[in-house]
C-alpha cells in the first residue's frame, strides 16, 4: 500500500532502515507498556513549553526523518514525524506549494510530528483552516506498541473513525506519530498587506462586514489601534480587494512571520501571556482583564497580559463562548489549558484509556489526568 | 416473523413502552408494522429491517429520555436523519429503537457577525443555505442529495459534495456539536470559537455514523457567496486525456470550486434525462467551476482554457450566464436518477484514489465490468479523486445481484491497491462493512472498537455497522482468500 516513489534526495533513510527504526520505536513502547513505564515523546524539542511537565523515559522521533512521497499534482505530502518542518516547507516551496495552516516553528528544530501533535496553526488559520483540517492520514504507535494506520493519502476518506484528526492537538497522549500525510495548497501568486488606523470596536465592525464578502483575506492583526489585513490571491484579485478594504499598503515584509513565530515585541515579556480563543466577534475583553492585547484571526485569537486572577480570565472566556490558555514560552512544561467540564473530562479519560491503557504516553502533558 | 421472535418483540415492547411514555407523547411513538415500513431502509434499498419501534422526539430532553430507557433495558438505538444514506447506515437493527431526528428541523440562530448558524440536526442541508442567502452567505457542503438529506446525517457521514475540493467536507464546516450520549448525558463538543480545549472530539464525531452518540445541535460555518462564478464543460476523446487535464489544472496551482468528470455512458444517460447539451460523442467530459472575485476568476478561467486546449479538448463550452451554469450543474446533480433509468438496480461505489491513478483505475474497472458481464458507469469527483462507479444490475435475478456485489468488492480492492480508500463520502454502514476488513488490519479494527467502547460501553448505538468484528473479518477474509490469492500479499501492512 505504501507508495514510496520519490526522488532519493528526499529520503533521509531507506525504506528498510525506516521500517527497522519504526519497529524499534514500537518495541520501546511495547516494553514500556508491559512495565507501565511512562514515556516522554520528543521531536525537535521546540514546543517543550506547550503543556504541563512530562516525566518518563524519552522516546525520540528526531532521527525518524524523511519525505516518503510528494507529488505536487496530488496536493499531498507524506513524511516521517521527525522530519524538520523547514525541510518540508522548502521542498513544497520548490514546487510552488505550502502548508495551508502556516504553522509556527518557534525554533529551527521544529518537526512535523511535533507540529501536528501540538496542533498549532498560524495567521492563515481562520481563512484556510487549522492543522487538523489538512491532516489526511497518520501512521502511529498506540500505547500498547501496535503500529496503526488511519486515514490515507487521499483527499476524502470516511472509512472508520477519523483517528488522524483526533491525533492533532492530542500532544502525543493518544499515540506516537510516525508518519503524517497532509493536504498542501498552492502558494498564492500575489500578497499584499493593508494597514488601517482604527479602534477595537471599529475593527470588529469592519471585519464582520468584510467577512461577508468573498475577499482573499489571509490574515489579520490588531495592535495599538492599527489593523493589518493581509490579502493573498491572484495578481488582479488582490489589488481589487485592497481598494475595497482601504488603508495604506504596508512595506514591512517581516510582520507576519514575526507574528507567527511570536517574535513581535508584544511577545517579548517575562510575564505569562494568555491566549483567548473566542468567537471572532466576541465582546472586547474588558480592561480589568486585558492590560495589553494583540488580536489575530479576525478576532478569534486574542493574546493578553493580565493582572486578573486565573479564575476571572477563565470565566470571562467561557462566558463569551471560548476558552483560555496560559502560555509561558520561556519555561518548559508551563502551559496550562482551560479546564474541561466533568462530563468532557471523563469522556476524554476513557478515550485516552482506549489508546493508551497503561497511561504511559506523555501522561499529564495536556491535563493531569490524561 | 416466527412465534419466538414475535414473543420477544412483545416482551420488549411491554417493558420499553411504559418507560418511554413517561416523557414521550404517544403520537411520537410508532409501533404499527405498516407504519414502521417507512423506516426499514435508507436509500440502499436492498437491505431492510423493521425496528422494534420508531420514536420521533421533539426536544433534547426527550432524546435523553429515550437513551436512558434504552440504556437501562439494553435496547439498541439507531439514529436516522432523512434516510438518504447509501450504505444502510440508518437501517434499523432487529429489536432496536429507531430514533428519527426529523423533528429537529429548527434553525435556532443565525449569527451574522461570526458567520455561523446554530441548527437542529434534522434541518435539510439546502435549507441552511436558503435561510442565509439573503445575507450573502451559504453552507458549503453540498451533497447531490442536498434537497433531502439532513445536516445531522451529513455530520454522521462527513458528507462531501461537488465543491469540497475547495471548501472542504462537513468536518471542515462545523464548529460545535451537542451530543446526547447513550447514558443520556448532554455534552458540548467544540465551541463557537475556532478551537476548543482538550481532544478534537468534533473531528471524531464527524463520520462516526451514529455509533458514538446522537447529535442534537450543530453550529455550522457560513461562507460568503462568491461574487463571480464561471462554469465550463470540456470534452475529451480519451479517458487519458481527461485524466491528464485534471492533473494539469491542479498542478498549475488552480483549485477549482468544482472539478467533475463523467464517462460516455453517464453523459448519454444524463443527456437523455436532462437535455443539458452534454456532448454525447465524447469519451469523457470535465465540468470545471471557478469562483472568487471577478478579477480572480477571469485570471483562472483563461489559464484553465489554455490547459484544456493544450491537452486536446475536443470541445469547450463556457457558460455565459447563471442560467447556463445552472443547467450544466443540474444535469450533473441528476446523475443518479439518470442512471436509475438504465437498469432496475444500481449499485453506487464510493472509492477514492490518488488522482494520478485515475485513468489506470478507470480502465481496470471497465475490464472488470467486462469480466463480470455487467455495465459500470463512472461519475467522478475528479478534483479530489472520489469515484462513483455505478454498477447496473437487476436485483430480481439473484445470481446477477451476487455478481454485482462481487464486482463492487473488486472495484474497492482496486482502490485500496493504488493507495486509496473504500469510501470517500458515503460511509461504511452495513453495505461496505466487509471491505473494511481489506483496508484495516485487525489491530487497527481493535483500536476502533476500543474507541467505540469509550463512548458506548454496552455497544447499543447502531451496533453491527461501520466497524466489523474480527470474527466477521476472518470469515470474510477466508472466503476471499479462497477465491483468489491472499489479499495483497505484496503490501506491507505497517
Ligand atoms: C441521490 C443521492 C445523492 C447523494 N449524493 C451524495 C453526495 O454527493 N455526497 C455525499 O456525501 N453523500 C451523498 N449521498 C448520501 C447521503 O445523502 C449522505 O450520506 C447524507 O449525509 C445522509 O444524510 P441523511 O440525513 O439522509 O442521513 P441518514 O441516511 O438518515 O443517516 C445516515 C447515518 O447518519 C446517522 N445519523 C443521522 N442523524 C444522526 C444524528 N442526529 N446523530 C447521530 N447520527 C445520525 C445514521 O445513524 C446513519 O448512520 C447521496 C444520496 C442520494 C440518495
Amino acid at each position: 500500500m505504501r507508495q514510496a516513489i520519490s526522488p532519493p534526495s528526499l529520503m533521509a533513510m531507506t525504506q528498510d532502515q525506516a521500517h527497522d527504526h519504526a519497529q524499534a520505536l514500537a518495541e520501546q513502547v511495547r516494553q514500556a507498556y508491559v512495565k507501565k513505564q511512562p514515556l516522554a515523546i520528543s521531536g525537535g524539542g521546540s514546543k517543550g513549553f506547550y503543556g504541563l511537565p512530562v516525566e518518563g523515559e524519552t522516546i525520540s522521533l528526531c532521527d525518524y526523518q524523511g519525505i516518503i512521497s510528494y507529488e505536487p499534482s496530488e496536493l499531498v505530502i507524506t513524511a516521517r514525524a521527525g522530519t524538520p518542518l523547514h525541510i518540508i516547507e522548502a521542498v513544497l516551496a520548490e514546487k510552488g506549494q505550502m502548508l495551508g495552516f502556516e504553522p509556527p516553528h518557534y525554533d529551527p528544530n521544529a518537526t512535523l510530528g511535533g507540529t501536528i501533535a501540538c496542533g498549532l496553526s498560524g495567521p492563515r488559520r481562520p481563512f484556510s483552516g487549522a492543522a487538523r483540517d489538512f491532516v489526511l492520514g497518520v501512521t502511529m504507535i498506540n500505547g500498547k506498541g501496535d503500529i496503526l494506520r488511519f486515514g490515507g493519502q487521499v483527499m476524502k476518506n470516511v472509512a472508520g473513525y477519523d483517528v488522524s484528526r483526533l491525533m492533532c492537538g492530542a500532544q502525543g497522549t493518544l499515540g506516537v506519530l510516525l508518519e503524517v500525510s497532509l493536504k498542501v495548497v498552492p502558494i498564492p501568486n500575489y500578497e499584499e498587506t493593508q494597514v488601517l488606523n482604527c479602534t477595537e470596536a471599529e475593527m470588529h465592525r469592519l471585519l464582520s462586514e468584510l467577512g461577508r464578502q468573498p475577499l482573499p483575506i489571509s490574515a489579520t492583526l490588531f495592535h495599538d489601534d492599527q489593523l493589518y489585513i493581509r490579502l493573498s490571491g491572484t495578481a488582479m484579485g488582490v489589488p481589487s480587494a485592497a481598494r475595497i478594504i482601504g488603508g495604506a499598503p504596508l512595506r514591512d515584509e517581516h510582520l507576519w512571520s514575526q507574528i507567527k513565530e511570536q517574535q513581535h515585541p508584544f511577545f517579548q515579556s517575562e510575564q505569562i501571556c494568555w491566549r483567548l480563543s473566542l468567537p471572532p466577534a466576541a465582546n472586547p475583553i474588558p480592561t480589568e482583564i486585558a492590560k495589553d492585547q494583540l488580536i489575530e484571526w479576525g478576532g478569534a485569537q486574542r493574546w493578553i497580559y493580565s493582572e486578573a486572577s486565573d479564575s476571572d480570565i477563565l470565566q470571562w472566556a467561557e462566558a463569551n463562548g471560548g476558552h483560555a490558555t496560559a502560555v509561558d514560552r520561556g519555561i518548559r512544561g508551563s502551559t496550562r489549558f482551560h479546564p474541561l467540564s466533568p462530563a468532557l473530562l471523563s469522556l476524554s479519560k476513557r478515550i485516552k484509556q482506549s489508546f493508551d491503557p497503561a497511561g504511559i504516553l506523555n501522561a499529564g502533558r495536556l491535563y493531569p489526568d490524561l | 416473523m416466527t412465534l419466538l421472535s414475535a414473543n420477544l418483540r412483545d416482551n420488549l415492547l411491554n417493558s420499553l413502552l411504559p418507560e418511554l411514555c413517561q416523557l414521550i407523547p404517544a403520537q411520537s411513538i410508532i409501533t404499527e408494522i405498516e407504519q414502521l415500513r417507512t423506516f426499514e431502509c435508507d436509500a440502499f434499498t436492498t437491505m431492510r429491517q423493521l425496528p422494534l419501534l420508531t420514536v420521533l422526539p421533539e426536544t433534547i430532553e426527550q432524546v435523553q429520555h429515550v437513551m436512558r430507557c434504552c440504556y437501562q433495558l439494553n435496547i439498541p438505538v439507531v439514529a436516522r436523519g432523512a434516510g438518504t444514506g447509501l450504505t444502510a447506515g440508518s437501517m434499523p437493527v432487529e429489536n432496536g429503537v429507531l430514533l428519527g431526528m426529523s423533528k429537529f428541523d429548527e434553525i435556532h440562530d443565525i449569527d451574522l457577525n461570526n458567520r455561523t448558524a446554530l441548527i437542529g440536526p434534522g434541518v435539510r442541508n439546502q435549507s441552511v443555505s436558503d435561510a442565509v442567502a439573503p445575507y450573502n452567505l451559504y453552507f458549503a457542503p453540498d451533497p447531490s442529495s442536498q434537497l433531502a438529506c439532513s445536516v445531522g446525517g451529513n455530520v454522521a457521514e462527513n458528507a462531501g459534495g461537488v465543491h469540497c475540493l475547495k471548501y472542504g467536507l462537513t468536518v471542515h464546516n462545523i464548529l460545535e456539536l451537542e451530543l446526547v450520549t447513550i447514558e443520556g448525558e448532554l455534552i458540548t463538543l467544540g465551541s463557537a470559537a475556532l478551537d476548543a480545549a482538550g481532544y478534537d472530539l468534533t473531528a471524531i464525531m464527524t463520520g462516526s455514523e451514529g455509533l458514538l452518540g446522537i447529535v442534537v445541535k450543530i453550529r455550522v460555518k457560513l461562507l460568503p457567496i462568491p461574487t463571480s462564478t464561471r462554469v465550463m464543460l470540456a470534452a475529451f476523446a480519451t479517458i487519458e486525456d481527461a485524466g491528464d487535464a485534471i492533473a494539469a489544472v491542479i498542478g498549475a496551482g488552480i483549485i477549482p470550486a468544482g472539478l467533475e468528470m463523467i464517462d460516455q455512458t453517464g453523459i448519454c444517460a444524463i443527456e437523455e434525462l436532462m437535455h443539458a447539451g452534454y456532448p454525447t460523442d465524447a469519451a469523457a467530459i470535465i465540468i470545471c467551476e471557478l469562483d472568487g472575485s471577478v478579477a480572480e476568476v477571469e485570471d483562472e478561467l483563461n489559464n484553465v482554457i489554455a490547459i484544456f486546449t493544450h491537452l486536446n479538448a475536443t470541445d469547450i463550452q463556457i457558460a455565459s450566464n447563471a442560467e447556463e451554469s445552472k443547467r450544466i450543474w443540474a444535469a450533473r446533480k441528476a446523475a443518479f436518477p439518470a442512471l436509475a433509468r438504465l437498469a432496475p438496480d444500481n449499485y453506487i461505489m464510493d472509492g477514492t484514489i490518488p488522482r494520478r491513478a485515475l485513468s489506470q483505475v478507470w480502465k481496470q474497472i471497465n475490464q472488470l465490468a467486462e469480466q463480470y458481464q455487467l455495465q459500470v458507469v463512472n461519475v467522478f469527483h475528479a478534483g479530489d479523486g472520489n469515484m462513483h462507479p455505478s454498477i447496473l444490475f437487476d436485483a430480481s435475478d439473484e445470481e446477477q445481484h451476487q455478481r454485482a456485489f462481487e464486482l463492487g468488492t473488486r472495484i474497492l480492492e482496486l482502490c485500496i491497491q493504488v493507495g486509496g480508500t473504500i469510501s470517500g463520502e458515503h460511509g461504511i454502514g452495513l453495505e461496505k462493512i466487509n471491505q473494511m476488513c481489506l483496508q484495516f488490519s485487525s489491530t487497527e479494527l481493535q483500536q476502533f472498537h476500543a474507541l467505540k467502547q469509550a463512548f458506548d460501553a454496552k455497544q447499543l448505538l447502531n451496533p453491527g455497522k461501520q466497524i466489523p468484528t474480527l470474527a466477521r473479518c476472518s470469515e470474510f477474509n477466508a472466503m476471499h482468500v479462497h477465491q483468489g490469492e491472499m489479499p495483497f500479499p505484496h503490501l506491507e501492512r505497517f
